[in-house]
């Protein structure tokens, strides 16, 4: 065997199915390799950030591990983006990257990086390969650390000799990591004070993460049980449906008036698979100034108490602790706390106006109504992003793929594929923005190519939308180089030219039909819709910000 | 509160491990004041020691991030009593007998050695910890000191207390 065939099926023998890629020069001898292994289905993406975005959103809507595959030099940095965005949010994934022979490591030669070297504070952990006889016990640890402990991107950079040469190894059964050993049973005694401190509470709430996703039956049961209120982040929506009356929407920078509320006046928070991150916490020193305990669930012990003090650390896998907490918890008494709750849902019911006008809220609601809050949903980095995590009923968990840490505009497509690629039989919806959309539109070949059945829901407002919006709060109205609207492509026909039907949308009246031709569609589709421009998300706390500093609408001016 | 801390961390021994950790450190916005390295008697294992100044919370994340690495074998901070030494060489110019006497009285008393001598300099080498360092260094400076090379503080427990590395095969 080569190395080349061993590093396929040491992939095969971790269960690895789909592989997402893009060849060269450097990584040539795995590409013939696979050539000859067709139980691993690779996925030709048009630009090596894709294959990783693939990677993430795949691995993310399945729950196994994401695989990408790169060239050296160049293919190996198109990758950085996407691993700094798994690595924050915590995904796990393993890139495999072509290098220059080891002969040549170090002397410049044609397409060398040093991509151990670039990636280390974007990955969990890296190798470089030296002896192909390590080859079989890399890849298993690099599964067992990407998956295992707070996920995370792990890459192999394998020099081309290396795939060359003669295996006379083997391959090992059992994995020696001393330095790695992530805790996933919670300590019994935190989780007995943890629930003590729930009986004491008057105020309490849940928050959810993306932590929490593979966590979802246990804390849907604890949340039955209790009756308490439930607030997700970005990365923890469809843990707990939206519909659920217990479910008080998104915290922070774009959450909902009731859940920032009542984060402002819990006593009590059990945060379970988060980490509570600046667009979530605002100004730290005035976050949840009535917050007695924090109850913080983490398989990381670094993310614990790394911006907020907590009481009861829990060091623990989300699931494991949430089992414990729903066999152990009791009804909660909590009447007076949700009669203030429902006060702020009533008075605060999220703001758009329905005056006529095509706005991208009602789109992304008619879609959440057609599809009954089913679909798995991807989304850009932008306005439409935040619209869609506030108007997009999530019902399931892995259903809600969206850059978070990072906010990498052009995240939407490539991960739509994978998400397509991982739930086959299943509605992928992709909001995208005009802007972000340009950043990785090369991926529509990709659809093409494997007839992907993803409904591109394109939110064209012609703008870089959300620096826009900062501009008109911030910048008084100095929309520098934001405007796109004179220079976008003919977006229907672009799709059209890779041979996916698409259609435009401009008027309000239109909006329930194209929502119905879109989904109707057996294969993909591009629906464009030309929504209004002068649009802000709301509520919104600035950055730095507290509950106290929300703008629940927009200003006057802003709104004609 | 800030405080001075020294901290022992056991590694595996592969290339880039020194790096891995330095940049955490960087990106990390955590101040290393010394560091010093070297293999231990357990092959494969090496020690690192690092002075870092920092409050309770900064130095609770240093420990947590260096422990998140995947080769890090083992974070100790060393609160108890502590043996604390740092090595350093200095070469001072001298000019003339007198000047000799007074450095080698300065030597006698610090402890230090003279390990090099020329015709217009004096090479010391002393140990000790880095506040005694930092102290013959002051006295020296009323001299021509020419250069001045220290390794970083090593630390270790005082007593019976060791550093212990679990040793456990799993099976996954
Ligand atoms: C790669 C990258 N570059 C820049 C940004 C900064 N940024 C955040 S949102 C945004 C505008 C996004 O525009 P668009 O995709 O059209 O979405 P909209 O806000 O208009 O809905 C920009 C430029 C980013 N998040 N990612």
């Amino acid at each position: 065997m080569t190395g080349a065939e061993v590093l396929l099926e040491a992939l095969v023998r971790e269960g690895v199915e789909v592989i997402f890629g893009h060849p060269g020069g450097a990584i040539m001898p795995v590409y013939d390799a696979l050539y000859h292994r067709r139980e691993l289905r690779h996925i030709l993406t048009r630009h090596e950030q894709g294959a990783g975005h693939a990677a993430t959103a795949y691995a993310r809507a399945s729950g196994r591990v994401g695989v990408a595959l790169a060239t050296s030099g160049p293919g190996a940095l198109n990758l950085t983006t996407a691993l700094a965005d798994a690595m924050m949010d915590a995904t796990p994934l393993v890139a495999i990257t072509g290098q220059v022979p080891t002969t040549a490591v170090g002397t410049d030669a044609f397409q060398e990086a040093d991509v151990t070297g670039v990636t280390m504070p974007i990955t969990k952990h890296n190798y470089l390969v030296s002896d192909v006889n390590d080859l079989p016990r890399i890849v298993k640890e690099a599964f067992h650390i990407a998956r295992t402990g707070r996920p995370g991107p792990v890459l192999i950079d394998l020099p081309k000799d290396v795939q060359n040469d003669t295996f006379t190894g083997s391959f090992p059964e059992t994995i020696d990591l001393p330095g790695y050993r992530p805790t996933y049973k919670g300590h019994p005694r935190q989780i007995e004070r943890a629930l003590a401190a729930l009986r004491a509470a008057e105020r309490p709430i849940l928050m959810v993460g993306g932590g929490a996703q593979h966590a979802a039956q246990p804390i849907r049961r604890f949340v039955e049980r209790t009756g308490i209120p439930v607030i997700a982040t970005l990365q923890g929506l469809g843990v707990v449906a939206a519909d659920d009356p217990r479910f008080l929407g998104m915290p922070g920078m774009h959450g909902t008036v009731a859940a920032n509320r009542a984060i402002h006046e819990a006593d009590l928070i059990l945060g379970i698979g988060l980490r509570f991150d600046d667009r979530v916490t605002g100004d730290v020193a005035r976050f949840a100034p009535n917050l007695k305990t924090l109850i913080h669930v983490n398989i990381e012990p670094a993310d614990i108490g790394k911006v907020i003090e907590a009481q009861i650390p829990v060091v623990g896998d989300a699931a494991w602790v949430a089992e414990r907490l729903a066999e152990g918890a009791e009804p909660l008494a909590l009447d007076a706390w949700w009669r203030r709750i429902r006060a702020w849902q009533e008075e605060n019911p999220l703001p758009f106006p329905e005056d006529g006008e095509l706005r991208s809220q009602a789109v992304i609601k008619a879609f959440g109504e057609a599809t009954g809050g089913e679909a798995v949903v991807v989304t850009g980095v932008g306005q439409h992003q935040m619209f869609a995590a506030q108007f997009y009923p999530v019902k399931r968990p892995r259903s809600f793929l969206t850059s978070g840490g990072l906010g990498t505009m052009g995240f939407g497509l490539p991960a739509a594929i994978g998400a397509q690629v991982a739930r086959p039989g299943e509605t992928v919806l992709l909001f995208d923005g005009d802007g972000s959309f340009q950043m990785t539109l090369q991926e529509l070949a990709t659809v093409a190519k494997y007839r992907l059945p993803i409904k591109i829901v394109l939110l064209n407002n012609g703008f870089l939308g959300m620096v826009r919006q900062w501009q008109d709060l911030f910048y008084e109205d100095r929309y520098s180089e934001v405007f796109l609207a004179d220079s976008n492509p003919d977006f229907v026909k672009l799709a059209e030219a890779y041979g996916i039907p698409a259609f435009r949308v401009e008027r309000r009246e239109e909006l329930e039909d194209a929502v119905q031709r879109a989904l109707a569609e057996e294969g993909p589709v591009l629906a464009e819709f030309r929504v209004k421009a002068e649009e802000g998300v709301f509520p919104m706390i600035p950055a730095g910000g507290s509950t106290e500093d929300m703008i629940t609408e927009p200003p006057e001016e802003a709104r004609s | 509160m800030r405080q001075r801390h020294v901290i022992s961390v056991l590694v595996e021994d592969h290339p880039r491990v020194l790096t891995r950790i330095t940049s955490m450190f960087a990106r990390r916005g955590f101040n290393i004041d010394s560091l010093a390295v070297g293999r231990t008697h357990i092959p494969g294992v090496s020690r690192i020691s690092f002075v870092v100044e920092g409050d309770d919370r900064t130095i609770e994340q240093v420990e947590k991030q260096l422990n998140r690495l995947i080769e890090v074998l083992k974070v100790v901070d060393h609160e108890g009593p502590r043996l604390e030494r740092e090595l350093a060489l200095v070469k001072v110019r001298v000019e003339g007998i007198e000047e000799r006497i007074e450095l080698k009285e300065i030597a006698e008393a610090f402890r230090a050695h003279i390990v090099d001598v020329a015709r217009h300099a004096l090479t010391f080498e002393v140990t000790g910890h880095p506040a005694k360092i930092d102290r013959f260094l002051e006295e020296l400076s009323n001299y021509g000191v020419l250069e001045t090379m220290r390794t970083g503080a090593v630390a270790m427990d005082r007593g019976e207390r060791v550093i212990k590395l679990r040793a456990r095969r799993e099976a996954v």
